[in-house]
């Protein structure tokens, strides 16, 4: 497998994949057909994880915890492990990095056998990010995320300047935030640097245990959104465990849904789960709004996102009238100095408000990224009441909005084409049993020929 | 002769006493240290290991110090030996009981993280465990410390140096013109020694505990 990076394979930059990546949004979308190949094309800097027979027995419990799981992981893509309290996701995930060690079975990463391999020397290829962040308290930011590199024997400069990089990649203002401690950063912050501290001497594969398990709702959210902007610049091989539906839907290429000794109850992609559960306890597992929930696999960057009228806060009014009579909407939106989202001012806002623009419209209340599920689109659009909402980049900054009407088509796109899939899977489960059973009654003839 | 005029009197033999004093508990205090926070790392993580490392401490704690002089002397003899050996064995139960609790005492998602990002178990213990647990163990040297000043001043009974010396002579001459004031003299060194390494430790604090924990 010439696309596969070895496991011990030279850090590169996030500058460098982010580059070399922009390709469609979701990886996911490529899996099924030859994944590898594509993401191969976008830089691709993940391993393949391969678990055979992966069995853990706890000494002095009767039945293993996890029970010969055996899973094929893709290199580039983020598999998420959901499945009830105590099925054994987190024994499965720390089998992996052999923080807890495996009484059966066998571990592949990038195709070698790291099962009896140092586990010092494994872990350290492997990032790491569990829940309420892990940083140590006595060691500044900086120092959490430069322990890696330094124990991989990275010269100073390059440390240094890769704590930056990592700082900025997560969103961080690194001049801020560098030589801050621990406690004095919010729940999210924690989270984020300890994202970076896993990612920091670029190892191709980074396991995560319910990393946003312990933020506020609100924060998850954004640190979700950072999470599949992040992958899509890095392309790194993620295991991710929760137990929130929701959020494996949001972040998952795959989703393994598991049920107690992590077995498996369903593999496969957030679509086919939510439109096709495997049995009882996978629908039991998708729960209740099937239909909002696939919302959430689709981003606002998938839909049409179009033009708006806008002005500045600093344009001279005469152009604000201007624009507001002349254009074809009733309603423009104001940008502040930095370009981004500010106001909603329609036509007799400026009048009332006597042309003060200090004064004038409505606050933009919501705005989304282009990595926002249609969901979190829907709501900012309902939140808002103008019908529509925008759009920002990285920095906030103005990008276009995403109306009312578009979300409503893509809705019933999606949900036709689910329905369509599903029509399809079952007439291929048709035609699988019946060529089953044609080859059955042939069966008693055919042996010769077989 | 009153107080004062005694002190500026015997200045020479005090401060050298005093010295002497300071500089046994010190150094005593740097062996129950390091044996203490060895002992400590050896047996934090076993139940039983560190109860009994505990128990042993404590029960050395419980010898009178005077009998525990005692009974080096026909084994070490007179002098400093007795006193260093029993200063460093007084010493070491506060240090070993607050290194055992300091050690138990760090957060076990923090030990799993630090495992979890590939730190050796000896990188582990003295970059993230030893230093977390820390502010306890310095607790228990600053502890140690007051209680080994008391102790010395018994050192004086096997001919060992320190400001046990005047407090001795004090008593033995009892009833003569400046018996009194040389108990108070003895008394009050090793208080003012008492205080002005509070002081040290206090400081040692400020400089030994990272800012990300301290208090
Ligand atoms: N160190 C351990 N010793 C014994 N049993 C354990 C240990 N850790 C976990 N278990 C058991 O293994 C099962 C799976 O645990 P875990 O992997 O933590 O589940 P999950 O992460 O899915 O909640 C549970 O029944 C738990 O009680
Ligand atoms: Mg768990």
């Amino acid at each position: 497998m010439p696309e596969t990076p070895d496991i011990s394979g030279t850090p590169r930059t996030a500058q460098g994949s982010e580059a070399a990546a922009g390709g469609p949004g979701r990886s996911g979308a490529a899996t099924d057909s030859g994944g590898a190949d594509a993401s191969a094309a976008h830089g691709k800097t993940g391993a393949t994880i391969e678990l055979e027979n992966l069995t853990k027995q706890y000494p002095g419990s009767a039945a293993p915890a996890v029970d010969s799981v055996n899973m094929e992981i893709k290199a580039g893509e983020i598999v998420i492990f959901v499945g009830p309290s105590g099925c054994g996701k987190s024994t499965t995930l720390k089998m992996i990095n052999r923080l807890i060690e495996p009484t059966g079975g066998r571990i592949r990463i990038a195709g070698e056998d790291v099962t009896d391999m140092d586990p010092v020397k494994l872990r350290r290829k492997i990032g790491y990010a569990i829940q309420a962040s892990g940083l140590f308290p006595h060691m500044t930011v900086a120092r959490n995320i430069a322990l890696v590199p330094k124990m991989v024997g990275w010269p100073k400069s390059k440390i240094a300047a890769r704590v930056e990089e990592m700082l900025d990649l997560v969103g961080l203002d690194p001049g801020e935030f560098h030589g801050r401690y621990p406690r004095q950063l919010s729940g999210g912050q924690q989270q984020r640097v300890g994202v970076a501290r896993a990612l920091a001497a670029d190892p191709p594969v980074l396991l995560m245990d319910e990393p946003f398990g312990a933020v506020d709702p609100i924060t998850r959210d954004h640190l979700q959104d950072e999470l599949i902007r992040l992958q899509r610049e890095l392309h790194k091989t993620i295991v991710f465990v929760t137990h929130d539906f929701d959020e494996a839907i949001k972040l998952g290429d795959r989703i393994a849904v598991l049920r107690e000794r992590s077995r498996i109850a369903q593999f496969d992609t957030p679509e086919a789960i939510l439109t096709n559960p495997a049995d009882d306890f996978v629908s039991g597992f998708v729960g209740a709004g099937a239909a909002l929930k696939r919302l959430n696999l689709t981003r606002v960057r998938d839909v049409e996102i179009t033009e708006y009228p806008t002005v500045k806060i600093d344009d001279p009014l005469q152009d604000v009238f201007d624009k507001l009579r002349s254009g074809s909407t009733n309603e423009i939106l104001l940008l502040d100095r930095r370009g981004r989202p500010y106001k909603w001012l329609r036509r007799g806002d400026l009048m009332r408000a006597k042309g003060s623009l200090a004064r004038a419209g409505t606050l933009v209340a919501d705005t989304v990224t282009r990595d926002a599920t249609l969901r979190d689109a829907l709501e900012a659009v309902l939140t808002d009441n103008t019908g529509r909402v925008a759009v920002t980049g990285r920095r906030g900054e103005y990008e276009g909005v995403v109306d009312m009407e578009t979300l409503m088509n893509s809705v019933h796109e999606l949900l036709e084409a689910d329905r369509l899939d599903a029509i399809e899977h079952q007439h291929h489960l048709e035609e699988v049993r019946a060529h089953q059973t044609h080859a059955d009654q042939e069966g008693d003839g055919g042996g010769a020929r077989a | 002769m009153n107080f004062w005029e005694f002190v500026s009197s015997t200045h020479q033999q005090l401060l050298t006493d005093a010295y002497q004093h300071a500089s046994a508990v010190f150094q005593c205090m740097v062996v129950a240290t390091v044996l203490g926070v060895l002992i400590g790392v050896a047996t934090y993580r076993s139940e039983w290991a560190g109860n009994l490392a505990t128990l042993t401490t404590s029960t050395i704690l419980t010898i009178p110090s005077l009998a525990m002089i005692g009974l080096l002397i026909p084994v070490v003899g007179l002098g400093v030996p007795p006193t260093v050996i029993a200063l460093t064995l007084y010493g070491l139960l506060p240090v070993v009981r607050n290194s055992i609790v300091g050690l138990r005492g760090v957060d076990p998602t923090l030990v799993d993280a630090a495992k979890g990002i590939g730190m050796s178990r000896a990188a582990r213990l003295l970059r993230i465990e030893l230093p977390l647990a820390w502010p306890p163990i310095l607790t228990g040297i600053r502890v140690s410390t007051q209680m080994l000043m008391g102790i010395a001043a018994i050192a004086a009974y096997a001919s060992g140096p320190g400001l046990g010396n005047e407090i001795f002579r004090g008593i033995a001459s009892l009833g003569s013109a400046n018996a009194l004031n040389q108990v108070l003299a003895g008394t009050l060194g090793i208080i003012v020694l008492a205080l002005l390494f509070d002081a040290a430790y206090v400081l040692i604090g400020r400089l030994t505990i990272p800012r990300g924990i301290r208090a």
